[in-house]
């Protein structure tokens, strides 16, 4: 492994200025992406489906499939891959960087942006763009579903109530033969408006190496 | 300004006060005395001018009237300095703008103040409440279970590595700090003061160090200021009081020994996490206790919230009797013990501890400052320019100090840091109150200067709540610390916020590390293993999505009661008990009555299929009946507002409502009159259930397996009228009823009668609810709907052209028609 490393010794710092991770973290996430492939150069699916961790996750799926989306590598590019390669697992990551103190207001109000498009993406399965109430009730029933006893009926009646939430902040005069198809990427930004991400949706990555400490794999 | 109508309040009290404590000295209760006091009680305006009209009784005869005053002097003067406390509440919130610039506490001790001055010109004794034990024993316990028992559990354990740095490690910092500095400041022959030793400045600069959140907090929570602050000085609030009071009693034992062995220092240290340790755990095992007793006590609901209170009160008790923190014992007990029973207790006992509980400590706080202001005047005092300012100055820098350098260690550790403003707001939010102020009245009479001990306290506490407190808003607004929209409750905020919890939690275990989620999620899975198992009756574990969506269906029936049935005398009362349960501070009121409203008309339409759903599956207990009856009373009034207010759920114009309309709603007579009070009594266990039981509902939208696209996300006209005919419909039409759907057109009510079949069906045949729900459905709606299902269909469709807006129900109506025609 160290012959890796002085390897991409270059390929890090470019990588840093790219997501903006500090280059100990990239090391460490290389540990851990090297780990869960088994020390190939891609990843797929099934590496990360056999996280035991992840194992009792509701929302496992999504996640996974966040990670093989092409929207979140910050281009254009619609569809999944089959696999992806260390860059692109680091590009999914760094959504989930938290700010620092010298992040400036511009950049916060940019990295909430990219949160929340990522959560978006993550419920807009088909990637057209909205959100329909199909989609919708399943998200709801995947966080739901260990939640023992509660089924599909309170699943699917929260996710219609939830779509109507939004169909009457964001069309308040919508007529009576209108019909809302489903949450945009705007309306959706007008419905988390309040809410604070950044405080919530960040993972501190670490500077020390934990390889250690791994559990599982 | 604005205090001309307290001012009269609190000045009448204050003489009706003076009276009755001036006269009744207990040492001298002969009967000329008791017949003053007698007058003096009845004639409160006019006390200078005592008439003794009760001569008569002097006489050998069998006295006609008597008095025993001594009797009941002491909860008599206790009562009536509660009430003199609460009528002055009661004035500053008169005039609202006064407690937006002056915080509280300040108010309550200028009263104090005035109060104070008069018992000093008529040479009163300072009420004898405050000594060490009724301190501890009875004003301190409510307010520390309020803070536990409110105490935001989300935030808190978030934080909880910062807030125990600084409660901990922050005191440690302020005492001895102060201590030394102020031990330092004795050398100086000038002052005068060579006669402190060290100890007894350790002892002070412990009892200053102490630090009050209650009058930042709730400036905190006016301006909003971000969640992390608002925890970080409500839990160092906390926990440093823990952290002061063993200190204290330390230090205490301390400045009797002669000399100090190094061995006392290592044992000191062992002892303060002894009792830290011994504290929590003791709460630990007291809440758990108290969990498992609510998961019995719903057959005994009249005493059900006592179990709350004797609980945490036994905690803190014997904490107090093994001497370790009694503060950690109680704070711990409330967080242990809040989760679980207010699942297990019925909603209304539920109101009931949080109401009681935060009656309680709002009492004692205001005694307590009210007090403060008091004994300010009446104490005897040392000043001692030199010390005090010395005093008020160190604290200070100590904080300021203390707060930078321990945010830097601890900044690191944290993934939203403090920024520059947020340490400012720390620091400066950093004033001094009840404890403070109780532990210098317990110091012994043993040490030097106590005097001037006390005085310096006070004036450390009057200086910060006056200075820092009436400057702390001003200047937060004005640095603009970082603010958050806290507690939206909406369904899709909560439904987002679990989410990202579980998205994050994800890929911290992708990457492999333990972060704070991986703990949160560990310790959820043990507790829906194991202790949910344990302590709860009923077990079904449930998403917070879920109680939200209870909670804001539970606001949106409380809600129907009040505009509907505004007339209702009872009703008033319910909803501010509902209002105290949703700790509607002012902003939040705001948003109660603006976007909540929205959701509980949206939400509603969703209540009916889960509730009905309940009582089926809960099988045969007493409540069953009234349900019904409750049940279509509450779709009833959902319906006729709706019908009232016509067009939009926007706007409520419920001056348009004439009364007789409103009584209409009222018509079917000795079912509402029945139904009515016995659904507010029970309607906690009622919303409790239905979301729970609530997975196969018959009327189940999983067999509409209609197009989505078709789905027009409701609206207006069309989806308030769905509701309106489904609820109408159960109970026998009358009249009045029939006027109140005239709004709608015809074919689209008569289509709407799909959803209908259901409630109708519970309400007639009840036996037959434990059997299969599915099954009975059809049959029943088949049975009670005169025309033929074919003959049904279409009419269901018929109507589609103007369904305008083609709300939730109407698909369960197209997903019952289907299933019948395969």
């Amino acid at each position: 492994m160290g012959a890796t490393q002085t390897r991409s010794g270059q390929e890090y710092q470019e990588l840093a200025e790219r997501t903006g991770f500090s280059a100990e973290q990239i090391r460490n996430l290389h540990k851990r992406f090297q780990q869960l492939s088994g020390n190939e150069d891609t990843i797929s699916r099934e590496h990360l489906k056999s996280i035991p961790a992840l194992a009792n996750n509701p929302i496992r799926k999504q996640i996974i499939e966040a990670f093989f989306d092409k929207r979140n590598q910050h281009g254009n590019e619609l569809g999944s891959y089959e696999e992806i390669g260390f860059e692109e697992f680091l590009m999914v990551m760094s959504h989930f960087r938290p700010p620092t103190l010298r992040t400036t207001e511009e950049e916060k109000e940019a990295m909430r942006k990219e949160k929340v498009r990522f959560l978006f993406n993550m419920h807009d399965t088909d990637g057209d763009g909205k959100i329909t109430l199909v989609e919708y009730r399943k998200v709801v029933e995947e966080l739901l579903s260990k939640s023992g006893t509660i089924g599909q009926e309170a699943a699917k009646a929260i996710a219609d109530a939830a779509m109507l939430e939004v169909a009457s902040t964001n069309v308040p005069n919508m007529g009576p033969d209108d019909f809302y198809e489903g949450i945009t990427l705007e309306h959706f930004e007008e419905i988390l408006k309040g809410l604070e991400m950044e405080t919530r949706m960040h993972v501190r990555f670490l500077d020390v190496s934990t390889t250690n400490v791994y559990c599982g794999k | 300004m604005g205090g001309g109508i307290n001012g009269v309040i609190c000045m009448t009290f204050v003489l009706f006060l003076c009276c009755t404590t001036g006269i009744c000295n207990p040492n001298k209760p002969t009967p000329t005395d008791s017949t003053n006091l007698e007058t003096a009680i009845l004639l409160p305006d006019d006390p200078e001018d005592p008439q003794a009209y009760p001569e008569e009784e002097k006489g050998d005869n069998l006295p006609v009237f008597t008095m025993d005053y001594t009797r009941i002097q002491i909860p008599f003067e206790f009562t009536l300095w509660i009430l003199l406390a609460s009528f002055s509440k009661i004035g500053f919130h008169v005039y609202q703008k006064i407690t937006i610039w002056i915080p509280e506490s300040c108010l309550l001790i200028g009263i104090g103040l005035i109060v104070g001055g008069i018992m000093y010109s008529v040479k009163e004794e300072p009420p004898a409440v405050l000594t060490s034990n009724v301190f501890f024993l009875y004003m301190l316990p409510p307010i520390v279970l309020d803070s536990g028992y409110f105490m935001p559990t989300r935030p808190f354990f978030e934080n909880v590595g910062t807030v125990v740095w600084y409660a901990v490690v922050g005191t440690l910092w302020n005492s001895i700090g102060i201590g030394l500095s102020l031990f330092a400041i004795c050398q100086f022959e000038v002052f005068d003061l060579q006669n402190i030793n060290l100890q007894e400045n350790l002892l002070f600069a412990t009892i200053i160090s102490a630090v009050d959140p209650v009058a930042a907090l709730n400036i905190f929570d006016d301006v909003g200021v971000n969640e992390q602050i608002h925890i970080v000085i409500f839990g160092e609030g906390l926990f440093n009081d823990a952290v002061t009071v063993v200190l204290y009693s330390m230090f205490a034992f301390v400045a009797d020994m002669p000399a100090i062995d190094s061995v006392d220092v290592f044992l000191g240290v062992a002892r303060f996490f002894v009792v830290g340790v011994g504290g929590v755990l003791l709460g630990l095992l007291f809440g758990f206790v108290a969990a498992f007793t609510s998961r019995f006590t719903n057959k005994v609901w009249e005493i059900e919230p006592l179990f709350v209170f004797m609980y945490s009160y036994l905690a803190y008790l014997v904490a107090e009797l093994f001497a370790i923190s009694s503060i950690m014992a109680i704070i711990t007990c409330a967080i242990t013990m809040k989760y679980y029973v207010e699942e297990n207790v019925s909603q209304r006992s539920c109101t009931t501890i949080r109401h009681v509980v935060k009656m309680l400590a709002t009492v004692s706080e205001t005694l307590i400052f009210f007090f403060l202001g008091v004994v300010t005047i009446t104490t005897e005092h040392e000043w001692n320019w030199a010390y005090i300012l010395f005093t008020l100055l160190f604290a200070f820098l100590w904080r300021g100090v203390g707060i930078l350098v321990l945010t830097q260690i601890v900044n690191p550790f944290r993934t939203i840091q403090f920024t520059v403003k947020d340490q400012f707001g720390l620091a400066y939010g950093g004033l001094r109150g009840a404890i403070c102020f109780a532990l210098a009245f317990t110091l012994e009479d043993n040490i030097n200067r106590k005097n001037l001990f006390v005085t310096a306290s006070i004036a450390l506490i009057l200086f910060t709540v006056f200075v820092q407190g009436i400057s702390i808003r001003p200047i937060v607004e004005y640095i603009k610390i970082r603010r958050t929209n806290k507690d939206l409750n909406t369904i899709n905020v909560e439904i987002h916020t679990r989410t990202m919890e579980h998205l994050i939690c994800g890929v911290e275990d992708l990457c492999g590390q333990w972060g704070h989620y991986y703990w949160k999620d560990k310790f959820k899975k043990f507790n829906d293993r194991i202790l949910r198992r344990i302590l709860l009756r009923d077990t079904r574990s449930e998403s917070s999505i879920v109680s939200l969506y209870k909670k804001l269906e539970l606001q949106n029936a409380i809600e129907l009661l009040d505009t509907t049935m505004g007339d209702i005398s009872a009703a008033p009362s319910v909803v501010s008990l509902q209002d105290e349960l949703m700790e509607a501070s002012r902003p939040k009121k705001k948003f109660l009555t603006g976007d909540i409203r929205k959701m509980h008309d949206i939400l509603s339409k969703n209540m009916y299929k889960i509730r009905q759903r309940t009582t089926a599956f809960r099988g045969k207990n007493t409540l069953q009946d009234n349900n019904h009856a409750r049940e279509i009373l509450m779709r009833r009034h959902a319906s006729i507002r709706r019908s009232l207010h016509g067009q939009s759920f926007r706007e409520q114009p419920v001056q348009n409502v004439s009364k007789s309309l409103k009584y209409y709603s009222l018509q079917p007579g000795g079912n509402l009159d029945s139904a009515f009070p016995l659904r507010r009594r029970s309607r906690g266990e009622l919303l409790k259930d239905h979301l729970q039981t609530f997975g196969a509902s018959p009327r189940s939208s999983s067999r509409s397996l209609i197009p989505m696209t078709t789905l027009k996300t409701i609206k207006e006209q069309g989806s308030s009228g769905a509701p309106s005919s489904l609820s109408v419909h159960p109970l026998e039409p009358s009249s009045g009823e029939h006027h109140l759907d005239e709004g709608f057109s015809g074919p689209s009510l008569r289509g709407r009668k799909a959803p209908v079949a259901t409630p109708r069906r519970h309400s007639s045949n009840r036996d037959d609810e434990d059997e299969d729900n599915g099954f009975s459905e059809n049959q029943a709606a088949g049975a009670e709907q005169p025309p033929p299902p074919q003959g049904w269909v279409p009419e269901v469709r018929d109507p589609g052209a103007n369904e305008a807006g083609n709300p939730l129900l109407r698909q369960s109506a197209h997903g019952s028609q289907r299933s019948w025609r395969t």
